[in-house]
């Protein structure tokens, strides 16, 4: 069960803004997934060690360098962004 | 002669033989999709521009007399989710509904250089978030052989491309899933490979600990002409890896063991679905093959709980990119950069991507961290565990797709969870990265069916060659 309070704490901690109807809708469903996830809770997981087995891995690493790309990539990309300002992106002020 | 209807293979030959040339083709393609796509709803974007002048540069390089590679020439589908160089990708979901990719994925790169005509993109669940492809957020798409149904999902319009001839094959992506649930309710190939044998780069992020990218294939033998041609390591996606050399090509079904795992034929599933696979696995006992029954505890119900955790706090945090700064849909509305956030995401995603990014942001939030994502992760290492004890018994494991086959259109909308059981066995194969491939073995009142072979880590060719015996023996 999730209460309705809890629904709207973490629709702002996703930046999701949800109307009246969908926090209503939102915290039926989710209530019946987390019913539905609750089996996972009688599972003995006591013997499991995360460090070991599927998690077992040394890491793959790569040289932290720059890598090159063209003007016209460059520029494409920025292109993309809805506001932009000298081929900055805008946004709205921080502070 | 419809040219639409050949194989990979059939269509290479009749290029090589200048029975046809690749512009026919590609037309056949375009008028086919022209004609049948009006009631299936497979496409969301057509290349034909693009799709003609790739078409006339491997005619030229066939009337130069240079080899051809056999993917030269042959139409293909993408789903909306793989990013193709100046093509729209949409993911199925309006946040990104004007967005044009600049790059090309990786998969993509590889079949541009063998010469792939790519004909389109497809329709999907929003974010390859659904099982029916009726979580689009521009259109629903029917099912080739019924148009009451849905082809499945999340890779629905890739499956049904393939399935009406509206493209010689096509690439989709599988989460949970989401090539081998549609591959079976269309009667198309679908082929999951194992977890990195393909490279994610250029794949839109979903669940990256889950995500694979395999095609769609009218035949098995077309199956493995594609998967050679994208598999490989890639600088680019650090979970990538290369296959050992090994195409099994001399493996016999004769002595191999098949793992039955008895949780996957338990209630819930259909009668027809049951006795068609069922039979299919008894083609191979009547070719030699050994039946075993086994048990995988946690394989269906449990994979499929575990999978909702670990999925949705992967979703969580892979969408929060979607900021509405750097590319896709902005808010008109807001009055500072918080509430540019709220609006931006709150009008850009459909209703089940909120509903994962919120069970994800409630996982991972402190107090229930531990009790949900590090006890799922808990639990995926069981499911792995079981597998690999499994595997030291058989070769393989057989089980059915999808508890029941195509369903209605609308049927599973209004509940989220009857939608997600639609995907009970297909949960613990992608927690554990194994590879496996979906094959048509029947139908139910002419609705297809498929088997589900489930292979060892990077035995990816092994299952591949098994499906082939049951293909030829069909």
């Amino acid at each position: 069960m999730i209460s309705k309070n809890e629904v709207k704490h973490i629709a702002k901690l996703a930046r999701l803004e949800l109307n009246g109807k969908e926090l209503q809708k939102m915290e039926k469903e989710l209530s019946l997934i987390l019913d539905y996830v609750e089996k996972l809770k009688k599972v003995d997981v006591s013997k499991v060690d995360l460090k070991k087995g599927l998690y077992e891995s040394k890491g793959i690493t790569r040289e932290d360098k720059e890598i090159p790309i063209s003007i016209e990539d460059r520029l494409r990309i920025i292109d993309l962004a809805p506001e932009k300002k000298d081929n900055y992106l805008k946004t709205k002020k921080i502070l | 002669m419809d040219l639409t209807s050949f194989t990979i293979k059939q269509a290479h030959q009749g290029l090589v033989n200048k029975e046809f040339s690749a512009l026919e083709l590609a037309k056949a393609y375009l008028n086919k999709i022209e004609k049948k796509d009006k009631e299936i709803s497979a496409f969301l974007t057509v290349c034909d521009k693009s799709a003609l002048l790739q078409a006339q540069k491997v005619d030229e390089k066939i009337a130069r007399g240079d080899s051809i590679h056999v993917l030269a020439g042959i139409p293909i589908a993408v789903k909306d989710v793989i990013v193709v160089k100046d093509v729209k990708a949409t993911a199925g979901s309006k946040i990104l509904e004007n967005y044009i990719a600049p790059y090309n994925a990786t998969c993509i790169k590889k079949l541009k250089e063998k010469g792939a005509v790519i004909i389109g993109k497809t329709n999907m669940d929003e974010f390859a978030m659904g099982s029916s492809t009726e979580r689009s957020a521009f259109f629903p798409t029917k099912n080739p052989h019924d148009l009451t149904r849905v082809p499945g999902g999340s890779s629905g319009g890739s499956a049904a491309a393939v399935a009406a001839n509206m493209s010689g094959y096509a690439l989709g992506s599988d989460t949970c899933g989401s090539i081998r649930q549609p591959a079976s309710f269309c009667g198309v190939v679908g082929f999951k490979p194992t977890y990195g044998a393909v490279s994610r780069y250029g794949l839109i992020a979903m669940a990256s600990s889950l995500d694979h990218i395999g095609p769609f294939t009218k035949t098995v033998q077309d199956c493995r002409i594609v998967f050679d041609a994208i598999k490989g390591k890639d600088d680019l996606d650090s979970t990538s890896a290369e296959l050992p050399e090994n195409d099994f090509s001399d493996f016999k079904i004769k002595g191999m063991k098949i793992g039955i795992p008895k949780e996957y034929f338990a209630e819930g599933i259909d009668e027809g679905v049951e006795k068609i696979v069922k039979n299919a696995i008894k083609k191979y006992e009547d070719l030699g093959a050994k039946i075993q029954e086994v048990s995988l505890p946690y394989g269906t119900d449990h994979a499929l709980a575990t999978y909702y955790i670990i999925m949705s706090c992967e979703v969580s945090a892979n969408l929060a990119r979607y900021d509405g700064i750097k590319y896709g849909h902005f808010t008109k509305k807001a009055k500072d950069l918080f509430d540019f956030y709220l609006k931006t995401r709150g009008e850009g995603f459909g209703d089940e991507v909120k509903r994962r990014i919120m069970l994800g942001t409630y996982a991972l939030s402190s107090g229930y961290y531990e009790a949900y994502y590090l006890r799922a992760q808990k639990i995926r290492t069981l499911i792995k565990q079981d597998f690999e004890r499994v595997f030291k018994e058989v070769d393989v494991l057989m089980t059915p797709v999808a508890p029941t086959p195509a369903f209605k259109l609308g049927e599973k909308m209004t509940d989220p969870l009857s939608m997600y059981l639609a995907d009970i066995y297909m949960a613990a194969v992608s927690l554990a990265g194994l590879p496996g491939i979906s094959v048509p073995c029947g139908k139910v009142d002419n609705l297809p069916v498929g088997l589900q072979i489930i292979g060892k880590y990077f035995e990816d060719n092994k299952i591949i060659k098994i499906a082939e015996f049951l293909e030829t023996r069909a």
